[in-house]
């Protein structure tokens, strides 16, 4: 095995092996599992931020980023073997350097917010366990293993969303999680044997052999499966596993309910890292996606999905009350703008956002935890206000995700990322309805973290608790995810697009005068007006005078058919529960009933016809041979008790009945032989 | 690794098995108890394979593949009737389902 290998599977390795070491030590050792886990995952950041400098510095030198890939065997099936890798490029190393920093940072803070948990050992196996299952997905240089470690980070997320699984909703929103992406994971699979079946091999570089190079590719685009080309079909039953995991439009409905977890596990994976992997796997197998050119019918998909996507999130975020559904559903809404990316043909804009992201996104979720832990466990932002004051530093670092978020000019990351965005929909020959629902999506998002803003952080306080700020170890996470929010802002902007190059693999020189283009002056005029009208709009409606703790939301007084629409998210629930899950209900009925009547009927039949028929053999019993056996009977009877008491019932009593029995008859079996 | 390594290693998990079958009073931790002795059971079907004289047949892995099949269903009928014995007797504990005595 290569060495270089060996470094590279640390980074998801370490973080695996300290999930199986904390899972068997005792409640009671929470320093040595914290410690254990942190340590861990610390030496695997390193590791991740190593092979990002290294990826980073070979690709300076050659001009062009070449994915290193290293497979190894796996399983050997006559001829045929089954191989899988770890691969090494700008995509890779990017996003496993982000996720491992963002993780460790979440799991420091973890340490504080869940402090007072007595499954606190339980939380950081679960952590770690999810942790080295998303540097699997990052790293690895085959669908396979993708599709392994997306299935434990499924497992993982389902654990962690159920962590207080003695509430009913958060047992109920973990398995509703489960199975929605299970919906989406079926097509994963059914894709993936599919490719394999194509073109051999699952492996994604393979030195010209691999799935995304130009021989397979070629392939994949040629055969023609009802009109459309295998790629595109292989494409879009991927994209199914990708809109699950991502919250796309039909498969949303799991991510808002997943805030029932711990706000950890909110930031961590339903906004940072897990949600944007469905983006990282459609911007990883992209080749495939553009094998038939770049506005193939599978890229179309991706491109309507993500910006209806973005559009409809953004309207329900506008009138939910939990200060974690408004950052979900927001949540959403921005991984539709990923996938928009995506789907008009730039996934390095895509991964620029999804970075931008994770960052700012995990700086929010952070925020609201330390909030709902100063204000005891309030999640309700009607029940908060005035929180700037009892928590500066928590007030401070929201502001600046806040901006972030909303697309705030030029010192916030989010900005640029968000602009590259709108740009490339603006670009895009096809359609132009995508850039319009972006524009309208990146409205409501000003709106709607500005009204979050001024319900919680000013007027005066509604709730009944005491706010107090939180411990310093939940404030340093937040600290350094804001400056991180704001200094990506810097490799970012047209001018020095470091980073968007970097994902090309060419090299990114500093340009002024990309600043000063008129195509990018249009878009970030109109990106600067729709910002600063939905903060304005958010500051007309929500920030004039301070809100009284009895009053209704002042668009709910405005139009409350609407809001009352909205607060109750367009009904998609209802309608699932209407047409699914009440179809499936009725299915499970008629199969119960046939169970019932036919399948037991026959079985009652039977019986009836047996117990007619000992009726007739007792008959025949007790008037034609009963005289002579009633003294042996009753002399078997008696030894009968005797033996009876042996069957106590006792399962296990049996069990080692059969035991001892096994044992004597392999001794007597031995002897026999020898 | 040696043969005789494995078959230890599978007798020691076997016994664990047995003994959590034999003295848990919890249907789960006896559930799991049985899954440790099937487990134990496919290792030694991995390890003959492997050391068989042909083991480029791969029987040894179906084998292992079909019992692992099996013990899925098994855990399945198993948690079935467990979930009933819960709903009977509102316990897990098996030595109070003794309704079935002579």
């Amino acid at each position: 095995m290569d060495i270089a290998l060996l470094i590279i599977a640390l980074v998801p390795l370490l973080p695996f092996l300290a999930a199986g070491i904390t899972a068997l030590l005792k409640r009671e050792q929470r320093i040595l599992s914290a410690s254990l886990v942190i340590g861990a995952q610390a030496v695997s950041t390193v590791i991740a931020i190593g092979v990002f400098v290294l990826t980073f510095m070979i690709n300076d030198h050659r001009g062009v980023a070449t994915p290193v890939a290293h497979n190894f065997t796996w399983l050997t099936f006559g001829s045929e073997a089954l191989r899988l890798g770890l691969l090494r490029d700008a995509l890779s190393a990017g996003m496993a350097a982000m996720v491992s920093f963002v993780t460790l940072l979440i799991f420091i803070y973890s340490h504080g917010y869940m402090k007072q948990d007595k499954n606190f050992t339980r939380f950081f196996t679960f952590l770690s366990l999810f942790s080295g299952a998303m540097l699997g997905v990052v790293l690895s240089n085959s669908l396979l293993l993708t599709f392994i470690c997306w299935e434990l980070v499924g497992l993982a997320s389902y654990l962690l969303i159920g962590f207080w699984f003695h509430k009913p909703e958060a047992a109920t929103a973990a398995k509703k999680a489960f199975l929605t992406t299970r919906v989406g994971d079926m097509g994963f699979l059914i894709g993936m044997l599919w490719l394999y079946k194509a073109s051999g091999t699952l492996l994604f570089y393979d030195g010209g052999h691999g799935c995304l190079e130009q021989a397979a590719l070629a392939t994949l685009a040629k055969t023609m499966v009802g009109g459309i080309a295998l790629s595109n079909v292989i494409a879009l039953l991927i994209f199914c596993g990708a809109a699950g995991k991502s919250g796309q439009f039909p498969l949303h409905v799991w991510l808002p309910d997943a805030m029932e977890g711990p706000t950890p596990v909110s930031a961590l994976i339903h906004a940072a890292t897990m949600v944007a992997a469905g983006v990282y796997l459609v911007a990883r197998v992209f080749p495939i996606f553009e094998a038939t050119g770049a506005h193939s019918i599978s890229l179309l998909v991706v491109a309507g999905i993500g910006a209806f996507t973005a559009l409809f999130a953004a309207l329900i975020a506008v009138a939910q009350t939990d200060i974690k559904r408004i950052l979900a559903y927001s949540t959403v809404s921005q991984l539709g703008f990923m996938m928009l990316a995506v789907g008009v043909g730039h996934p390095a804009v895509a991964m620029m956002h999804l970075i931008a992201h994770a960052f700012f996104k995990a700086l929010l979720f952070l925020g609201a935890g330390s909030v709902i832990h100063g204000v005891h466990e309030e999640q309700d932002i009607r029940h908060m206000g005035g929180l700037r004051k009892t928590m500066p530093l928590t007030f401070a670092t929201y502001t600046i995700g806040m901006l972030a978020l909303a697309g705030f000019p030029v010192f916030f990351s989010g900005f640029w990322s968000k602009d590259a965005i709108l740009h490339a929909a603006h670009a895009w020959p096809v359609s132009q309805a995508p850039f319009y629902m972006a524009v309208c999506a990146a409205f409501l998002t000003a709106f709607y973290m500005t009204r979050q803003m001024f319900y919680v952080f000013f007027g005066s306080y509604r709730g009944h608790a005491h706010p107090h700020e939180s411990p310093a170890v939940m404030t340093v996470p937040l600290t350094i995810l804001a400056a991180a929010a704001v200094l990506f802002s810097l490799p970012s902007t047209p001018a020095w697009p470091w980073f968007e190059e970097f994902l090309n693999g060419e090299h990114a020189e500093f340009n002024r005068a990309a600043l000063l283009a008129p195509d990018f002056l249009h878009i970030a005029g109109i990106s600067l007006a729709i910002v600063a009208l939905g903060l304005g709009l958010g500051w007309f409606v929500y920030g004039r005078r301070a809100l009284s703790a009895t009053e209704p939301d002042p668009l709910q007084t405005a139009c409350a058919p609407l809001f009352k629409a909205l607060a109750n998210r367009l009904y998609v629930d209802e309608i699932y529960n209407a047409t699914l899950v009440r179809g499936l209900a009725i299915l499970g009925g008629i199969s119960a009933w046939a169970d019932r009547t036919i399948l037991s009927g026959a079985v009652n039949g039977a019986a009836g016809l047996s117990v007619l028929i000992s009726y007739l053999s007792d008959r025949i019993d007790r008037f034609l041979l009963n005289f002579g056996f009633d003294s042996s009977c009753n002399a078997l009877r008696e030894y009968g008790g005797g033996i009876a008491s042996c069957e106590r019932g006792r399962v296990q009593g049996y069990l080692r009945v059969i035991g001892v029995g096994a044992v004597v008859l392999l001794a007597l079996i031995g002897w026999l032989l020898v | 690794m040696m043969l005789q390594v494995l078959l230890a290693i599978s007798a020691v998990l076997f016994c664990f098995g047995l003994l959590a079958a034999l003295t848990r009073s919890n249907a789960i931790m006896v559930l799991i108890g049985i899954e440790m002795m099937l487990g134990a059971g496919n290792l030694n079907f991995i390890a003959f394979w492997k050391f068989s004289a042909h083991p480029e047949l791969l029987t040894g892995v179906m084998f292992a593949i079909f019992s692992i099949a099996l013990a899925a269903a098994e855990a399945a009928v198993g948690l079935a009737i467990i979930i009933q014995v819960h709903r009977r007797l509102r316990s897990v504990n098996i030595n109070r389902a003794d309704q079935l005595k002579g």
